[in-house]
């Protein structure tokens, strides 16, 4: 066991990935001699050569074309869309085509494909880099959605992504690169693809979020119980599929909900937990869903960042608001 | 520093043309014959002839309601067919909406082409060694994941093409620039057809580009482009053949324009081309039909004849008969198979969708 931040629990997983698969590939813009943007693959062509960790041409549908096409031969694609704002340069493959060749072909070819792609904000980054679209791709039948949130769960869920036989995104909060260390077991293990968790037990109310409103919940949380009030968190870690039951679970426990996620209101996914929960555990809610998301404009410039994102002071004042309805 | 003279500038490469046999059949350039034997010469114009009567045959089968979408391949045949006929089983094809003609010469059969047609999940479901995919509706799409195909095959070190088709409007596409510029950075063994039928609906070929020749954009990628008579089928083989031999060499891709005209509409959707172009075009284009001149060369060298003609269009119409009936007793498609393929490990959720539809499919 070793404490590493959400970046190397990356690379080790892909590095597990390309250790036991031969078909696995890693490609994209600067993912090869340089590394990565932000040295997820460091060290992995050197490794493992340019057969296998390549750079491309600066096209991002010619790079999930690509996928596809590799996908079509045998191969376990591993692609990376340098920040998930550029997304919609590959919307066409992405939700268009790779999602839907296993079903458009009846089942006679797979798509293992794991598309990786750094997102979130915190960061002030330019345009269009930091911006919640999950929402875009969870909306796509045919694919998985995951979003880790601490570095233990990125490595197992990759490497459960990359075996995977249906095509995965996977997404990666720029956050939480290198702001948390955690126990990282060395080798090869796995997080199911539809699974939840429970970061922290409680019994007064739930909190259901996802990727760095993961984190900040639990501080949340941590400040909440000062207060006499005990919260409990579900991490989805995966956004499609919903861990149906782990979220029902914990909402017939609690009584009450608060959903976290830092995309706009009218995007990311409280409003389909809202609608499960809504659909099949109301008798067991005692007040109102209460939601925790950011305004519906366009992710805003970078030195507003503080102000438009959702926080720790946004959740708490949430969780106190249902608590006392 | 002096002057720019931007009318100076070089705005049109030159692009090679090949043409073989003239309007008349007469061979016109007697060096660049394609080496095929008398046999192959008429099984290629077979072939031809089969396009051809699956063409009329499926737009009546249409008219009844007894196929749905199809897009008609009408004077296209020497373009689809005899680049088809230069291809090994083992080079894949990525087809777009037009090109079924290729896919079932490839091996698709052709009850599964008509199901395609009609929408039916049976008609996609590909034999594992069927080296194809079925025709691509996303107009450039196919070009991006043919360069993927083709890295695919160079990786593995298999000596066959990945080969794809679109259209002259298809190549504005920002996929269409993606797909040639990936496989010449990555030297993949490509063949991209541009088959330049004038029109992309009701949209003349000038108003794509000002470009002088769809080949010329391969210079954009840094890889060969030519130009070829898409009426002429001993052209269009003998490009394809040479380019494919070249290609598998290791030398990178090729894009190949084939110059051919949509004798008929651009979809059985309800497009009327006389809204959008003249009937002299038409005559101009249907003289050069590439059934005709095929067939005057093979006659004046005694390989063909009426008679044969008609037997084998009697044997076209009746493979057909026998696939189009094949096609209707398909069972009818269950929504509850739909969602066992969107995932092989199917989640929770869509399992739940499953049982459901099960029920209701028992009923």
């Amino acid at each position: 066991m070793a404490k590493l931040t959400m970046i190397k629990a990356i690379t080790a997983a892909l590095d597990e990935a390309l250790k036991s698969d031969e078909k696995v590939l890693i490609f994209g813009e600067d993912v090869g001699q340089n590394g990565g943007v932000f040295r997820a693959t460091e060290g992995l062509q050197a490794k493992y050569g340019e057969e296998r960790v390549f750079d491309t041409p600066l096209a991002e549908s010619g790079i999930a074309g690509l996928a596809t096409g590799l996908a079509f031969q045998g191969f376990r694609p591993v692609p990376e869309i340098q920040f998930f704002g550029f997304l919609f340069e590959a919307m066409d493959e992405v939700a268009g085509q790779i999602s839907r060749e296993r079903f458009r072909m009846g089942g006679t070819r797979k798509m293992p494909i794991t598309i990786r792609a750094p997102f979130g904000g915190g960061v002030h980054t330019p345009e269009l880099h930091s911006d919640s679209l999950e929402g875009l791709v969870a909306q796509t039948p045919g694919l998985k959605v995951v979003i880790p949130s601490d570095p233990y769960d990125a490595k197992g869920l990759l490497i459960s992504a990359i075996q995977s036989d249906d095509p995965v995104v996977f997404l990666e909060h720029m956050k939480l690169y290198r702001t948390l260390k955690q126990e990282v077991p060395e080798g090869s293990y796995t997080v199911p693809l539809d699974q939840a968790a429970i970061k922290r037990e409680g019994q007064d109310i739930s909190i259901i979020t996802y990727g760095y409103m993961v984190q900040e919940s639990l501080k949340a949380a941590q400040e909440l119980e000062k207060q006499g009030i005990n919260v409990e968190v579900l991490d989805l870690r995966s956004v499609s599929p919903l861990d149906e039951a782990a979220i029902l679970k914990t909402v017939e426990k609690t009584g009450r909900v608060v959903l976290v996620q830092e995309a706009q209101r009218q995007a990311g996914i409280n409003a389909q937990v809202a609608a499960l929960i809504a659909e099949k555990a109301i008798l067991n809610l005692q007040a109102p869903i209460g939601r925790v998301d950011a305004p519906d404009t366009p992710y805003p410039f970078s030195e507003a960042e503080t102000l438009w994102l959702p926080n720790k002071k946004d959740i708490v004042a949430k969780v106190q608001e249902i608590m006392n309805f | 520093m002096g002057k720019i003279d931007f009318n100076k500038l070089n705005k049109t490469p030159k692009i090679t043309k090949v043409s073989i046999l003239d309007q008349d059949g007469k061979i016109i350039d007697d060096d660049l014959m394609p080496d095929l034997s008398d046999e192959e010469l008429v099984s290629l114009f077979k072939k031809m002839i089969w396009s051809r009567v699956l063409n009329d045959r499926s737009t009546k089968l249409n008219r009844q309601g007894r196929l749905g979408f199809f897009a008609p391949t009408l004077g296209q045949e020497a373009s689809q067919v005899a680049s088809e006929f230069a291809m090994d089983k083992q080079d894949f094809l990525l087809p777009a909406y037009r090109d079924v003609p290729q896919l079932v010469l490839h091996g698709l059969p052709l009850s599964k082409a008509f199901l395609w047609s009609r929408g039916h999940i049976e008609g996609n479901k590909y034999a594992e060694d069927l080296a194809a995919l079925p025709p691509q509706i996303i107009i450039g799409a196919q070009y991006v994941q043919a360069a993927g195909v083709a890295l695919g095959l160079k990786k593995k070190g298999q000596a066959n093409v990945a080969y794809t088709y679109t259209g002259d409007g298809g190549t504005s596409q920002g996929d269409f620039y993606e797909g040639i510029n990936f496989a010449g950075a990555f030297k993949a063994p490509a063949l991209f057809f541009v088959q330049n039928n004038h029109y992309a609906i009701s949209v003349p070929r000038e108003k794509q580009t000002a470009a002088q020749t769809l080949a010329q954009k391969a210079i954009a990628a840094g890889i060969p482009g030519i130009q070829v008579d898409g009426m002429d089928a001993l052209a269009v083989y003998a490009v394809t053949k040479a380019a494919r031999d070249w290609v598998v060499a290791g030398n990178g891709p090729i894009l190949i324009e084939t110059l051919t005209y949509r004798l008929g509409a651009h979809t059985l959707s309800g497009d009327d081309p006389k809204r959008y172009r003249s009937q002299e075009e038409w005559e101009k284009w249907n003289k050069k039909d590439p059934l005709n001149r095929m067939r005057k060369y093979l006659e004046d060298k005694d390989l063909w004849n009426e008679e044969e003609e008609d037997i084998w269009v009697n044997e076209v119409n009746a493979q057909i008969d026998e696939a189009i009936n094949e096609a209707e007793q398909v069972e009818r498609q269950k929504v509850s198979e739909y969602l066992q393929h969107t995932y092989v490990d199917t989640p929770a959720n869509i399992q739940a969708q499953i049982e459901k539809f099960q029920a209701k499919e028992a009923e």
